[in-house]
Protein backbone atom coordinates (compact mmCIF):
# COMPACT_ATOMS: atom_id res chain seq x y z
CA UNK A 1 0.00 0.00 0.00
CA UNK A 2 1.11 3.34 -0.69
CA UNK A 3 1.91 5.40 2.15
CA UNK A 4 -0.29 8.01 1.34
CA UNK A 5 -3.05 5.71 1.41
CA UNK A 6 -1.89 3.79 4.81
CA UNK A 7 -1.72 7.05 6.44
CA UNK A 8 -5.02 8.36 5.66
CA UNK A 9 -5.81 4.65 6.62
CA UNK A 10 -4.25 4.86 10.34
CA UNK A 11 -5.85 8.29 10.68
CA UNK A 12 -9.35 6.79 10.06
CA UNK A 13 -9.08 4.08 12.30
CA UNK A 14 -7.36 6.36 15.04
CA UNK A 15 -9.75 9.29 14.95
CA UNK A 16 -13.30 6.76 15.33
CA UNK A 17 -11.64 3.29 17.33
CA UNK A 18 -11.28 5.30 21.00
CA UNK A 19 -14.75 6.43 19.81
CA UNK A 20 -16.80 3.63 18.95
CA UNK A 21 -14.82 2.03 22.60
CA UNK A 22 -16.36 5.11 24.27
CA UNK A 23 -19.89 4.35 22.74
CA UNK A 24 -20.01 0.55 23.43
CA UNK A 25 -18.65 1.04 27.34
CA UNK A 26 -21.32 3.29 27.16
CA UNK A 27 -23.73 1.00 26.56
CA UNK A 28 -22.25 -2.76 27.75
CA UNK A 29 -20.82 -0.64 30.77
CA UNK A 30 -17.83 -3.05 30.23
CA UNK A 31 -14.50 -2.40 29.62
CA UNK A 32 -13.30 -5.55 28.13
CA UNK A 33 -16.49 -6.12 26.13
CA UNK A 34 -15.86 -3.18 24.18
CA UNK A 35 -12.28 -3.54 23.96
CA UNK A 36 -12.64 -6.78 22.09
CA UNK A 37 -15.18 -5.24 19.66
CA UNK A 38 -13.60 -2.57 18.74
CA UNK A 39 -10.44 -4.43 17.99
CA UNK A 40 -12.51 -7.09 16.15
CA UNK A 41 -13.86 -4.30 13.80
CA UNK A 42 -10.35 -2.17 13.72
CA UNK A 43 -8.89 -5.96 12.26
CA UNK A 44 -12.08 -6.38 9.84
CA UNK A 45 -11.52 -2.84 8.90
CA UNK A 46 -7.24 -3.21 8.13
CA UNK A 47 -8.85 -6.49 6.20
CA UNK A 48 -10.96 -4.64 4.31
CA UNK A 49 -10.48 -0.75 3.57
CA UNK A 50 -7.08 -1.30 2.03
CA UNK A 51 -8.70 -3.20 -0.83
CA UNK A 52 -12.17 -1.47 -1.00
CA UNK A 53 -11.16 1.98 -0.04
CA UNK A 54 -12.27 3.54 3.78
CA UNK A 55 -16.14 4.06 3.12
CA UNK A 56 -18.03 7.23 3.58
CA UNK A 57 -18.74 7.00 7.27
CA UNK A 58 -15.61 4.96 9.08
CA UNK A 59 -17.61 5.72 11.84
CA UNK A 60 -20.52 3.87 10.98
CA UNK A 61 -18.85 1.00 9.32
CA UNK A 62 -16.85 0.28 12.81
CA UNK A 63 -20.03 0.26 14.29
CA UNK A 64 -21.89 -1.68 12.39
CA UNK A 65 -19.00 -4.30 12.19
CA UNK A 66 -19.00 -4.12 16.15
CA UNK A 67 -22.61 -4.47 16.57
CA UNK A 68 -22.96 -7.06 14.03
CA UNK A 69 -20.40 -9.39 15.90
CA UNK A 70 -22.09 -8.79 19.52
CA UNK A 71 -25.30 -9.65 18.36
CA UNK A 72 -24.11 -12.79 16.20
CA UNK A 73 -22.52 -14.46 18.66
CA UNK A 74 -19.80 -12.87 20.59
CA UNK A 75 -19.34 -15.37 23.26
CA UNK A 76 -19.68 -13.51 26.53
CA UNK A 77 -22.06 -11.23 25.43
CA UNK A 78 -25.43 -12.59 26.63
CA UNK A 79 -26.45 -10.18 28.88
CA UNK A 80 -25.47 -7.22 26.62
CA UNK A 81 -26.66 -9.03 22.79
CA UNK A 82 -30.31 -7.46 23.96
CA UNK A 83 -28.80 -3.76 24.46
CA UNK A 84 -26.74 -4.05 21.57
CA UNK A 85 -29.43 -5.16 19.31
CA UNK A 86 -31.18 -2.02 19.96
CA UNK A 87 -28.56 0.10 19.36
CA UNK A 88 -28.60 2.89 16.67
CA UNK A 89 -25.99 4.75 15.20
CA UNK A 90 -24.82 7.31 15.54
CA UNK A 91 -24.84 7.23 19.29
CA UNK A 92 -24.74 10.33 20.44
CA UNK A 93 -22.73 11.37 23.23
CA UNK A 94 -22.90 14.47 24.27
CA UNK A 95 -19.43 15.15 24.65
CA UNK A 96 -16.05 13.08 23.76
CA UNK A 97 -16.02 10.74 26.06
CA UNK A 98 -12.67 9.23 24.56
CA UNK A 99 -11.52 11.71 28.29
CA UNK A 100 -13.01 8.62 30.68
CA UNK A 101 -11.22 6.10 28.30
CA UNK A 102 -7.99 7.22 28.85
CA UNK A 103 -8.09 7.56 32.73
CA UNK A 104 -9.01 4.39 32.70
CA UNK A 105 -6.37 3.15 29.99
CA UNK A 106 -3.88 4.91 32.38
CA UNK A 107 -5.02 3.87 35.91
CA UNK A 108 -2.04 3.96 38.29
CA UNK A 109 -3.65 0.69 39.21
CA UNK A 110 -2.00 -0.98 35.77
CA UNK A 111 1.17 -1.78 35.30
CA UNK A 112 3.13 0.89 33.48
CA UNK A 113 3.68 -1.47 29.88
CA UNK A 114 -0.01 -2.44 29.92
CA UNK A 115 -0.95 1.46 30.20
CA UNK A 116 0.65 1.60 27.54
CA UNK A 117 -0.58 -1.07 25.38
CA UNK A 118 -4.23 -0.69 26.57
CA UNK A 119 -3.86 3.34 25.27
CA UNK A 120 -2.88 2.53 21.97
CA UNK A 121 -5.24 -0.60 21.38
CA UNK A 122 -8.26 1.47 22.39
CA UNK A 123 -7.43 5.00 22.84
CA UNK A 124 -5.44 4.79 18.90
CA UNK A 125 -7.51 1.72 17.35
CA UNK A 126 -3.77 -0.18 16.80
CA UNK A 127 -3.98 -4.11 16.80
CA UNK A 128 -2.07 -5.90 18.97
CA UNK A 129 0.64 -6.78 16.57
CA UNK A 130 1.06 -3.44 15.47
CA UNK A 131 1.99 -2.80 19.11
CA UNK A 132 4.14 -5.50 18.94
CA UNK A 133 5.88 -4.20 16.20
CA UNK A 134 6.32 -0.58 17.71
CA UNK A 135 7.71 -2.12 20.55
CA UNK A 136 9.60 -5.05 19.14
CA UNK A 137 8.07 -7.44 21.82
CA UNK A 138 6.30 -10.67 20.75
CA UNK A 139 2.83 -10.62 19.63
CA UNK A 140 1.28 -13.17 22.74
CA UNK A 141 3.62 -11.29 25.48
CA UNK A 142 1.46 -8.14 24.26
CA UNK A 143 -2.06 -10.01 24.06
CA UNK A 144 -0.90 -11.34 27.59
CA UNK A 145 -0.56 -7.93 29.42
CA UNK A 146 -4.02 -6.56 27.56
CA UNK A 147 -5.43 -10.10 28.60
CA UNK A 148 -4.16 -9.32 32.37
CA UNK A 149 -5.07 -5.59 32.10
CA UNK A 150 -8.82 -6.07 31.07
CA UNK A 151 -9.33 -8.71 33.93
CA UNK A 152 -8.11 -6.26 35.91
CA UNK A 153 -9.56 -3.48 35.48
CA UNK A 154 -13.11 -5.41 35.95
CA UNK A 155 -12.41 -7.43 38.59
CA UNK A 156 -10.64 -5.04 40.62
CA UNK A 157 -12.93 -2.44 40.55
CA UNK A 158 -11.18 -0.03 38.33
CA UNK A 159 -13.58 3.25 37.31
CA UNK A 160 -14.71 4.29 34.41
CA UNK A 161 -14.44 8.05 35.22
CA UNK A 162 -12.76 11.45 34.86
CA UNK A 163 -10.76 11.31 38.15
CA UNK A 164 -12.31 14.06 40.73
CA UNK A 165 -11.00 16.97 41.18
CA UNK A 166 -8.45 16.41 44.05
CA UNK A 167 -7.22 13.17 42.41
CA UNK A 168 -7.27 15.10 38.96
CA UNK A 169 -3.44 16.69 39.01
CA UNK A 170 -1.80 12.86 40.01
CA UNK A 171 -3.55 11.09 37.78
CA UNK A 172 -3.20 13.14 34.85
CA UNK A 173 0.76 12.98 35.22
CA UNK A 174 0.23 9.32 35.01
CA UNK A 175 -1.43 9.61 31.33
CA UNK A 176 0.83 12.46 30.18
CA UNK A 177 3.82 9.55 31.28
CA UNK A 178 2.36 7.26 29.28
CA UNK A 179 2.30 9.82 26.20
CA UNK A 180 5.55 11.19 26.96
CA UNK A 181 7.33 7.56 26.92
CA UNK A 182 5.37 6.45 23.74
CA UNK A 183 6.96 9.74 22.55
CA UNK A 184 10.11 8.84 23.01
CA UNK A 185 9.67 5.38 22.31
CA UNK A 186 9.06 6.39 18.82
CA UNK A 187 11.20 9.57 18.70
CA UNK A 188 14.73 8.40 20.14
CA UNK A 189 13.57 4.59 19.86
CA UNK A 190 15.08 1.88 16.77
CA UNK A 191 16.20 4.00 13.79
CA UNK A 192 15.54 3.49 10.58
CA UNK A 193 11.70 3.85 8.77
CA UNK A 194 8.96 4.04 11.01
CA UNK A 195 7.00 0.94 11.82
CA UNK A 196 3.64 0.63 10.71
CA UNK A 197 2.29 3.24 12.90
CA UNK A 198 4.86 5.91 14.12
CA UNK A 199 4.80 6.00 18.15
CA UNK A 200 6.13 9.74 17.93
CA UNK A 201 3.25 10.12 15.86
CA UNK A 202 0.44 8.25 17.95
CA UNK A 203 2.41 10.18 20.80
CA UNK A 204 0.92 13.60 19.09
CA UNK A 205 -2.30 12.73 18.53
CA UNK A 206 -3.01 11.47 21.84
CA UNK A 207 -1.49 14.62 23.11
CA UNK A 208 -3.50 16.85 21.06
CA UNK A 209 -6.58 14.84 22.01
CA UNK A 210 -5.59 15.98 25.60
CA UNK A 211 -5.59 18.87 25.01
CA UNK A 212 -8.81 19.55 23.27
CA UNK A 213 -10.39 17.61 25.90
CA UNK A 214 -8.73 19.65 28.70
CA UNK A 215 -7.55 22.87 27.20
CA UNK A 216 -6.85 24.59 30.93
CA UNK A 217 -4.78 22.21 31.85
CA UNK A 218 -1.04 24.01 31.01
CA UNK A 219 0.90 20.53 31.73
CA UNK A 220 -1.32 18.90 28.65
CA UNK A 221 -0.33 22.21 26.43
CA UNK A 222 3.16 22.15 27.89
CA UNK A 223 3.48 18.62 26.53
CA UNK A 224 1.93 18.87 22.85
CA UNK A 225 4.10 21.85 22.05
CA UNK A 226 7.46 19.85 23.50
CA UNK A 227 6.56 16.96 20.74
CA UNK A 228 5.74 19.62 18.38
CA UNK A 229 9.05 21.40 18.99
CA UNK A 230 10.80 18.01 18.46
CA UNK A 231 8.87 16.65 15.66
CA UNK A 232 9.11 20.28 13.93
CA UNK A 233 13.12 19.39 13.96
CA UNK A 234 12.56 15.64 12.86
CA UNK A 235 13.51 15.94 9.34
CA UNK A 236 17.21 17.69 10.38
CA UNK A 237 17.95 14.31 12.80
CA UNK A 238 19.32 11.94 10.48
CA UNK A 239 21.76 11.86 7.56
CA UNK A 240 20.39 10.38 4.64
CA UNK A 241 22.49 7.72 5.60
CA UNK A 242 20.59 6.81 8.78
CA UNK A 243 22.78 8.54 10.86
CA UNK A 244 22.26 10.73 13.92
CA UNK A 245 23.04 14.45 13.36
CA UNK A 246 23.79 16.36 16.73
CA UNK A 247 21.97 19.39 17.44
CA UNK A 248 24.84 22.07 16.87
CA UNK A 249 25.45 20.10 12.87
CA UNK A 250 22.05 19.90 11.93
CA UNK A 251 20.91 21.86 8.94
CA UNK A 252 18.54 24.11 10.02
CA UNK A 253 16.65 24.95 7.00
CA UNK A 254 15.41 21.55 7.25
CA UNK A 255 13.42 22.84 10.89
CA UNK A 256 9.75 23.68 10.38
CA UNK A 257 9.79 27.27 11.55
CA UNK A 258 6.05 27.37 11.39
CA UNK A 259 5.57 24.29 13.67
CA UNK A 260 8.03 25.63 15.92
CA UNK A 261 6.33 29.38 15.87
CA UNK A 262 2.62 27.67 16.81
CA UNK A 263 4.15 25.51 19.47
CA UNK A 264 6.16 28.29 20.75
CA UNK A 265 3.05 30.24 20.79
CA UNK A 266 0.76 27.20 22.50
CA UNK A 267 3.29 27.35 25.28
CA UNK A 268 3.36 30.65 25.96
CA UNK A 269 -0.60 30.57 26.03
CA UNK A 270 0.01 27.84 28.35
CA UNK A 271 2.49 29.96 30.43
CA UNK A 272 -0.46 32.83 30.93
CA UNK A 273 -1.98 30.25 33.19
CA UNK A 274 0.77 30.42 35.87
CA UNK A 275 0.99 27.18 36.81
CA UNK A 276 4.21 25.97 35.70
CA UNK A 277 5.22 22.18 35.63
CA UNK A 278 7.73 19.88 34.09
CA UNK A 279 6.58 19.36 30.40
CA UNK A 280 6.37 23.56 29.80
CA UNK A 281 9.60 23.49 31.44
CA UNK A 282 10.68 20.82 29.36
CA UNK A 283 9.09 22.54 25.90
CA UNK A 284 10.81 26.01 27.09
CA UNK A 285 14.08 24.61 27.13
CA UNK A 286 13.62 22.33 23.54
CA UNK A 287 12.04 26.27 22.17
CA UNK A 288 15.13 27.78 23.21
CA UNK A 289 17.55 25.05 20.91
CA UNK A 290 14.28 25.71 18.50
CA UNK A 291 13.82 29.43 17.76
CA UNK A 292 18.15 29.50 17.83
CA UNK A 293 18.24 30.52 14.36
CA UNK A 294 22.36 29.37 14.40
CA UNK A 295 23.64 27.24 16.89
CA UNK A 296 25.86 30.49 18.12
CA UNK A 297 22.37 32.19 18.39
CA UNK A 298 21.39 29.41 21.36
CA UNK A 299 20.10 31.91 24.78
CA UNK A 300 22.36 28.96 26.58
CA UNK A 301 21.48 31.24 30.06
CA UNK A 302 18.22 31.07 29.43
CA UNK A 303 19.12 27.12 28.85
CA UNK A 304 20.61 27.01 32.39
CA UNK A 305 18.21 29.08 34.66
CA UNK A 306 15.19 26.97 32.98
CA UNK A 307 16.91 24.16 34.24
CA UNK A 308 17.32 25.29 37.58
CA UNK A 309 13.73 25.79 37.33
CA UNK A 310 13.07 22.32 36.14
CA UNK A 311 14.92 20.91 38.85
CA UNK A 312 13.55 23.11 41.48
CA UNK A 313 10.30 21.25 40.38
CA UNK A 314 11.32 18.14 39.68
CA UNK A 315 14.64 17.40 41.06
CA UNK A 316 16.80 14.55 38.90
CA UNK A 317 20.24 13.20 38.35
CA UNK A 318 19.50 12.84 34.61
CA UNK A 319 17.97 16.87 34.52
CA UNK A 320 21.23 18.15 36.27
CA UNK A 321 23.46 16.19 33.42
CA UNK A 322 21.89 18.15 31.10
CA UNK A 323 22.24 21.21 33.06
CA UNK A 324 25.37 20.62 33.42
CA UNK A 325 26.14 20.16 29.80
CA UNK A 326 24.57 23.38 29.06
CA UNK A 327 26.58 25.29 31.63
CA UNK A 328 29.50 24.67 29.66
CA UNK A 329 28.46 26.84 27.41
CA UNK A 330 27.83 29.78 29.91
CA UNK A 331 30.46 29.02 32.71
CA UNK A 332 33.46 26.79 30.39
CA UNK A 333 33.88 23.40 30.82
CA UNK A 334 35.81 23.49 33.70
CA UNK A 335 32.89 24.72 35.64
CA UNK A 336 30.82 21.58 33.53
CA UNK A 337 33.34 19.24 34.39
CA UNK A 338 32.75 20.34 38.30
CA UNK A 339 29.16 19.40 38.39
CA UNK A 340 29.71 16.59 36.16
CA UNK A 341 31.57 14.70 38.31
CA UNK A 342 29.43 15.36 41.46
CA UNK A 343 26.93 13.03 39.63
CA UNK A 344 29.16 10.32 38.74
CA UNK A 345 27.66 8.37 41.79
CA UNK A 346 23.89 8.37 40.15
CA UNK A 347 25.09 8.07 36.81
CA UNK A 348 28.08 5.87 36.29
CA UNK A 349 25.62 3.16 34.29
CA UNK A 350 23.86 6.42 31.75
CA UNK A 351 26.09 6.21 28.62
CA UNK A 352 25.08 10.37 27.77
CA UNK A 353 27.40 10.87 31.52
CA UNK A 354 29.96 9.43 29.61
CA UNK A 355 29.75 11.21 26.07
CA UNK A 356 29.27 13.86 27.67
CA UNK A 357 32.03 13.73 30.00
CA UNK A 358 34.32 13.05 26.72
CA UNK A 359 33.71 15.95 25.69
CA UNK A 360 34.57 18.14 28.28
CA UNK A 361 37.71 16.18 28.41
CA UNK A 362 38.86 16.87 25.18
CA UNK A 363 37.97 20.60 25.23
CA UNK A 364 40.16 20.78 28.71
CA UNK A 365 42.81 18.44 26.97
CA UNK A 366 42.70 15.10 28.19
CA UNK A 367 42.32 12.80 24.75
CA UNK A 368 43.13 9.59 26.14
CA UNK A 369 40.89 10.13 29.02
CA UNK A 370 38.01 11.52 26.42
CA UNK A 371 38.59 8.42 24.48
CA UNK A 372 38.27 6.01 27.02
CA UNK A 373 34.87 7.77 28.41
CA UNK A 374 33.75 7.41 25.05
CA UNK A 375 34.59 3.79 24.69
CA UNK A 376 32.44 3.62 28.46
CA UNK A 377 29.48 5.52 26.75
CA UNK A 378 29.86 3.05 24.03
CA UNK A 379 29.02 0.19 25.92
CA UNK A 380 26.34 1.53 27.81
CA UNK A 381 23.84 1.91 24.72
CA UNK A 382 22.39 -0.57 22.27
CA UNK A 383 20.73 2.94 20.43
CA UNK A 384 22.04 1.78 16.69
CA UNK A 385 22.14 6.01 15.90
CA UNK A 386 23.84 6.72 19.48
CA UNK A 387 26.48 4.19 19.09
CA UNK A 388 27.12 5.37 15.17
CA UNK A 389 27.91 8.65 16.72
CA UNK A 390 30.48 7.59 19.55
CA UNK A 391 32.26 5.07 17.19
CA UNK A 392 32.92 8.28 14.91
CA UNK A 393 34.35 10.01 17.64
CA UNK A 394 36.41 7.08 18.50
CA UNK A 395 37.40 6.70 14.90
CA UNK B 1 -17.37 -3.31 45.72
CA UNK B 2 -16.15 -4.84 48.33
CA UNK B 3 -12.73 -5.10 49.03
CA UNK B 4 -9.88 -6.75 51.88
CA UNK B 5 -7.59 -3.97 52.74
CA UNK B 6 -4.49 -6.13 54.10
CA UNK B 7 -2.42 -3.85 56.46
CA UNK B 8 1.26 -4.80 56.04
CA UNK B 9 3.81 -3.53 58.91
CA UNK B 10 7.25 -3.84 58.68
CA UNK B 11 10.27 -4.24 60.74
CA UNK B 12 11.08 -0.62 60.54
CA UNK B 13 7.58 0.31 61.75
CA UNK B 14 8.00 -2.03 64.11
CA UNK B 15 10.87 -0.58 65.68
CA UNK B 16 9.33 3.08 65.57
CA UNK B 17 6.18 2.26 67.79
CA UNK B 18 8.89 0.49 70.24
CA UNK B 19 10.79 3.77 70.11
CA UNK B 20 7.44 6.01 71.21
CA UNK B 21 6.78 6.72 74.61
CA UNK B 22 3.69 6.25 76.10
CA UNK B 23 1.61 9.39 75.41
CA UNK B 24 3.30 9.55 71.46
CA UNK B 25 1.90 5.47 71.32
CA UNK B 26 -1.51 7.20 72.41
CA UNK B 27 -1.39 9.55 69.79
CA UNK B 28 -0.64 7.25 67.21
CA UNK B 29 -3.36 4.58 68.18
CA UNK B 30 -6.17 7.56 68.26
CA UNK B 31 -5.09 8.87 64.65
CA UNK B 32 -6.09 5.06 63.56
CA UNK B 33 -9.41 5.18 65.68
CA UNK B 34 -9.96 7.96 64.37
CA UNK B 35 -9.66 6.89 60.55
CA UNK B 36 -11.83 3.33 61.65
CA UNK B 37 -14.13 6.12 63.02
CA UNK B 38 -14.32 8.42 59.89
CA UNK B 39 -14.55 5.32 57.27
CA UNK B 40 -16.70 3.92 59.41
CA UNK B 41 -19.99 4.15 57.41
CA UNK B 42 -17.71 1.71 54.84
CA UNK B 43 -16.15 -0.68 56.95
CA UNK B 44 -18.20 -4.28 56.92
CA UNK B 45 -15.52 -5.62 60.01
CA UNK B 46 -12.10 -6.76 60.22
CA UNK B 47 -9.66 -7.07 63.09
CA UNK B 48 -5.91 -6.80 64.21
CA UNK B 49 -3.96 -9.40 63.93
CA UNK B 50 -1.81 -11.11 66.42
CA UNK B 51 2.21 -10.98 66.08
CA UNK B 52 3.55 -13.46 63.49
CA UNK B 53 5.17 -15.17 66.09
CA UNK B 54 1.88 -17.07 66.86
CA UNK B 55 0.94 -17.86 63.29
CA UNK B 56 0.56 -21.59 62.24
CA UNK B 57 0.77 -22.81 58.67
CA UNK B 58 -0.45 -25.92 57.47
CA UNK B 59 0.40 -27.34 54.14
CA UNK B 60 -2.06 -29.62 52.13
CA UNK B 61 -0.32 -29.95 48.94
CA UNK B 62 2.92 -32.35 50.05
CA UNK B 63 0.58 -35.74 50.92
CA UNK B 64 -0.20 -35.68 54.78
CA UNK B 65 -0.94 -32.21 55.80
CA UNK B 66 2.37 -30.43 57.60
CA UNK B 67 2.23 -28.19 60.04
CA UNK B 68 4.85 -25.77 60.46
CA UNK B 69 5.39 -22.92 63.08
CA UNK B 70 5.14 -19.28 61.93
CA UNK B 71 3.45 -17.52 58.85
CA UNK B 72 3.51 -18.87 55.10
CA UNK B 73 6.03 -16.74 54.01
CA UNK B 74 8.99 -15.84 56.08
CA UNK B 75 9.36 -11.94 55.35
CA UNK B 76 10.22 -8.51 56.82
CA UNK B 77 6.95 -7.49 55.26
CA UNK B 78 3.85 -9.11 57.66
CA UNK B 79 0.07 -8.64 57.44
CA UNK B 80 -0.80 -6.80 60.58
CA UNK B 81 -4.87 -6.81 60.01
CA UNK B 82 -7.62 -6.70 58.05
CA UNK B 83 -10.74 -4.64 57.52
CA UNK B 84 -13.51 -5.44 55.08
CA UNK B 85 -14.71 -2.60 53.14
CA UNK B 86 -17.77 -2.03 51.24
CA UNK B 87 -17.19 1.15 48.20
CA UNK B 88 -18.46 2.11 44.71
CA UNK B 89 -14.62 1.37 42.92
CA UNK B 90 -10.60 1.02 43.56
CA UNK B 91 -10.70 5.04 43.50
CA UNK B 92 -12.95 5.03 46.48
CA UNK B 93 -10.72 2.58 48.38
CA UNK B 94 -7.73 4.44 46.85
CA UNK B 95 -8.85 7.42 48.56
CA UNK B 96 -9.55 5.88 51.89
CA UNK B 97 -6.19 4.32 52.03
CA UNK B 98 -4.30 7.29 51.37
CA UNK B 99 -4.97 8.86 54.69
CA UNK B 100 -4.46 5.46 56.24
CA UNK B 101 -2.24 6.81 59.42
CA UNK B 102 -0.92 3.10 60.80
CA UNK B 103 1.30 0.98 59.52
CA UNK B 104 3.26 1.58 56.11
CA UNK B 105 2.22 -0.92 53.02
CA UNK B 106 -1.67 -1.54 52.87
CA UNK B 107 -2.90 -4.12 49.94
CA UNK B 108 -6.26 -3.54 48.19
CA UNK B 109 -7.41 -7.25 47.32
CA UNK B 110 -11.06 -7.23 45.84
CA UNK B 111 -13.50 -9.91 47.19
CA UNK B 112 -15.15 -12.43 44.80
Amino acid sequence: MPDAARDQLASAVREHAGRLAAALMRVTGDFATAEDLVQDAVLAALQHWPTEGIPERPDAWLFTVARRRAVDGFRRADNYRAKLAQLQWPVQPAEDERLQLIFTCCHPALPREAQVALTLRVVCGLTTAQVARAFLVHETAIARRITRAKRKITDAGIPYRVPADDELAARLTEVLTVIYLLFNEGYLGTAGPPQSRDLAEEAEWLATLLHRLMPAEPEVAGLLALIRLHRARAAARFAPDGALVLLEDQDRSRWDREAIADAARLLTRAARRQRPGPYQLQAAIVACHAEAERWEDTDWEQIVLLYDMLLHLAPSPVTRLHRAIAVRYTSGARAAMAELDDLGGDLGEYYLYHAGRAELLRELGHPDEASAADRRALELTANPAERAVLRQRLA
Amino acid sequence: MKYVLLFVGTEEFDRDLEAMGPAERERAVQRVMDWLATHGDKIRGGSKLQSPETATTVRLDRGEPVITDGPFVEGKEVVSGYTEIEVADLDEALRMVRTWPGCPIVEIRPLV
